[in-house]
């Protein structure tokens, strides 16, 4: 990992190495050709002994691939070389379960991200994924017992096919957007959650990701099905290496929120500076079921990311709460879409903007009433903050209505970090940068606070150490 | 080491308008000032430009500050030298808290020896805490305070006890007070003015500057100065304030010819 080390974050304005920058030299026990084709397809079904279904799903989806178009709205994908990618790395042969069988490289890895000690002490289970297959994956016993399924995707196809196969792609298809249709072709590892009726899981479950191989994507497929009246908090987080070269990031995920459900599911990204993050999430939120996007993305070249909540029947909330960092080099396009699909459903988004040195972040929102949805009720607020003049932030917000029986509120709130606001800390003695860092901090204070504690210290410290060295 | 603030022929202008022309004034530890002025005179702009706001240009002369010309310094090098302003429009910080803001600028203006901070520089937490129950407890401010955002939603009131907790916790060596009475009913006057008036003992200098001699009731000045145009016109001692007081300004405007802003 010695090399790697050497890379610096210059597009950060950051005069040290990047922290998570690292690189172990774990050797994948696979690793498809680049470019791909259903020969590459195929061998990956091989490889994973999938059912016939599953493989006819991936071609299908990767003949709808092929017929879409580049995408040309949000951020600018033309550098983007499908052929220059690796699609499928294997870097062990099977799932572990137990911490002793991880191989001793990338518990190495997991160290230096500060995972072990956290989740042993008070999560439930952790789902970890390495490159493109997860390589540990432990359930506590406790979750057994109350009948909550916490697998990797691929292990989950295996050990529960029928559940799978019932709600996989049904939340999104894989004609939704190019790259959710991607993602069908290809996808590996991710998360696959049911909770049974009633269970109320206590404790967060959580998942760290990482891209190692250079060039190659990561296409993780995460589905939740939380059955009538349960509960969950599903925490992902990521950290990935620096490379010279594109990286991509598409990640599918779907939540299925049953009657009286309620599901949280938190995402703190801080990806390396050349990696496209490209991701579809979307949940189904039934009778009085509510359901919660957390959402915090820092890092990548371009994220495209809009969170969505389908309020399918009466008594549905939506909770949207997002905050994007842009920094030099990096467009964060990032919003969230709510559909009012049936009356007395209520949406809240809350979208939180920062752009520094340059870097450009879009809140990019959709409101939608259908027609006889009476009694809806939602409500956007967009506050962007601006540091300097070589910075932007823009808002495309939609909002359609089909039903006059509605109540729809927008803010959006544009500022810049004033100079009274600097003068009055610096006058008790701050620094330029730690008055800076301490306006923003505040300013996402509202995310934070929502995050567990482990992840709201390293939400601090990711500002922390954006800000270092670009002020003055 | 001389803890005395001296100003030496001070000219200091807002967006090329000259505002400050050439003030002199000595304000020694332990000494209370109070600088006297109509709207308009300057009183505002002498507060923000000895304190660093960058948008006040300091033409010419000196502040000598501890035996350190203080005019190229920063703000916050300023305030570690033991220079304090209590703002008369305090800004609000979304999202701070009171405490961490408080805590985090304490560590800045104590030095490592005196605060026994730790390796990340900060004043240790137990002890931090223990001193702010003490201050707030002591200036008669609720507990509620240190968890509330930074004069985030604070009433004008809230802002100015707010100014003087902070004065309390960084113990300066030379506070100024800028219109510290401003938009306050007469309670809530009484209340800031009491406080100040606790913090005050030979450590202490405070230049307070102000409009009405109202709130010199609490804290009673022994050098008064006035005001007018940018320079210091008439300093005495208290019967000065009482003339105001009976007078008001233009007495003063007309013996020394400056015609009202």
């Amino acid at each position: 990992m010695a090399n790697s080390e050497t890379n610096t974050i210059e597009e950060l304005g950051i005069n040290k190495e990047y922290e998570y920058g690292f690189h172990d030299d774990v050797k994948p026990t696979f690793k498809s050709r680049k470019g791909l084709d259903e020969e590459v397809i195929n061998q990956m079904c091989d490889i994973k002994g999938e059912p016939d279904w599953m493989r006819e799903y991936r071609l299908n989806a990767y003949r709808i691939f092929k017929q879409k178009p580049m995408t040309k709205w949000g951020g600018d994908l033309s550098q983007l070389d499908f052929d220059d990618i690796y699609y499928y790395v294997k870097a062990s042969d099977r799932s572990e379960r137990s911490w002793d069988d991880v191989p001793d490289d990338i518990k190495k890895t997991f160290d230096r991200l500060g995972i072990p000690e956290a989740e042993r002490k008070f999560l439930a289970g952790v789902g970890a994924q390495y490159d493109s297959e997860v390589v540990y994956h432990n359930i506590v016993e406790e979750l057994d017992k109350i009948g909550v399924v916490f697998l990797d995707t691929d292990t989950a196809l295996k050990e529960h096919p029928d559940l799978v196969k019932k709600y996989f792609g049904t939340i999104i298809p894989s004609a939704d957007n190019q790259f959710a249709a991607l993602n069908s072709a290809v996808w590996s590892g991710g998360s696959f959650v049911y909770v049974p009726p009633g269970v109320k899981v206590e404790y967060p479950l959580q998942a760290y990701f990482r891209i190692n191989s250079e060039n190659m994507g990561q296409f993780e497929r995460t589905l939740i099905i939380a059955d009538e009246g349960s509960q969950v908090h599903y925490v992902e987080g990521c950290t990935a290496p620096t490379y010279s070269s594109e990286s991509l990031h598409s990640a599918v995920v779907e939540i299925v929120c049953m009657k009286g459900s309620r599901v949280r599911y938190t995402t703190i990204q801080n990806w390396a500076n050349n990696v496209y993050n490209l991701v579809t999430k979307r949940a189904f939120a039934y009778e009085d079921a509510q359901m919660e996007w957390v959402d915090g993305n820092l890092g990548s070249k371009l994220t495209m990311k809009y969170p969505s909540v389908y309020m399918m029947e009466p008594g549905a909330r939506g909770d949207i709460l997002s905050i994007a960092f842009a920094s030099k080099g990096q467009h964060q396009d990032a919003g969230a879409k709510v559909y009012h699909c049936a009356p007395h459903t209520t949406s809240q988004i809350t979208s939180k903007s920062i752009s520094k040195d340059g870097g450009r972040s879009s809140y990019r929102g959709w409101v939608d009433v259908a027609k006889g949805a009476k009694g809806c009720k939602s409500h956007v607020v967009c506050d962007a903050l601006i540091l300097d003049k070589d910075s932007r932030s823009d808002t495309y917000p939609v909002i359609e209505i089909g039903e006059n029986d509605t109540n729809i509120e927008h803010e959006a709130r544009v500022s810049k970090i004033g100079e009274e606001q600097l003068f009055y800390l610096m006058s008790r003695g701050l620094s330029e940068e730690e008055a800076s860092t301490m306006i923003i901090n505040g300013f996402i204070e509202p995310l934070v606070k929502e995050l567990p504690m482990e992840y709201a210290v390293e939400m601090n410290r990711l500002i922390q150490l954006q800000m270092e060295g670009s002020v003055g | 080491m001389s803890r005395d603030l001296v100003i030496k022929d001070l000219h200091i202008s807002v967006q090329e308008k000259p505002i400050i022309k050439g003030l002199n004034l000595t304000v020694k530890q332990g000494e209370i000032h109070a600088l006297m002025g109509p709207n308009g005179s300057g009183k505002s702009t002498l507060a923000n430009g000895l304190m660093g706001h960058p948008l006040y240009d300091v033409d010419s002369g000196e502040v000598i500050f501890n035996g350190t010309d203080i005019l190229e310094l920063e703000p916050n090098e300023r305030a570690k030298l033991g220079l304090f302003l209590a703002f008369q429009y305090p800004t609000a910080i979304p999202g701070v808290s009171l405490a961490n803001f408080l805590r985090l600028a304490v560590s800045a203006v104590r030095t490592k020896e005196t605060n026994g901070s730790g390796d990340d520089g900060l004043i240790p937490m137990r002890e931090f805490r223990r001193e702010l129950r003490e201050k707030m407890k002591q200036l008669g401010i609720d507990d509620s305070f240190a968890r509330r955002y930074l004069n985030d939603g604070f009433s004008g009131g809230e802002k100015k006890r707010a100014e003087i907790l902070q004065l309390a916790m960084l113990e300066p060596q030379i506070a100024i007070l800028d219109e510290t009475d401003s938009g306050l009913d007469i309670d809530a006057i009484r209340v800031v003015g009491e406080s100040v008036s606790q913090l005050i003992g030979p450590e202490l200098g405070v230049l307070i500057i102000t409009h009405y001699p109202r709130l010199l009731d609490y804290i009673r000045p022994q050098f008064v100065h006035i005001l007018l145009d940018g320079t210091i016109v008439e300093s005495g001692g208290w019967e000065l304030a009482q003339m105001l007081e009976a007078e008001g300004y233009d007495p003063i405007r007309e013996k020394h010819g400056v015609v009202e802003a």
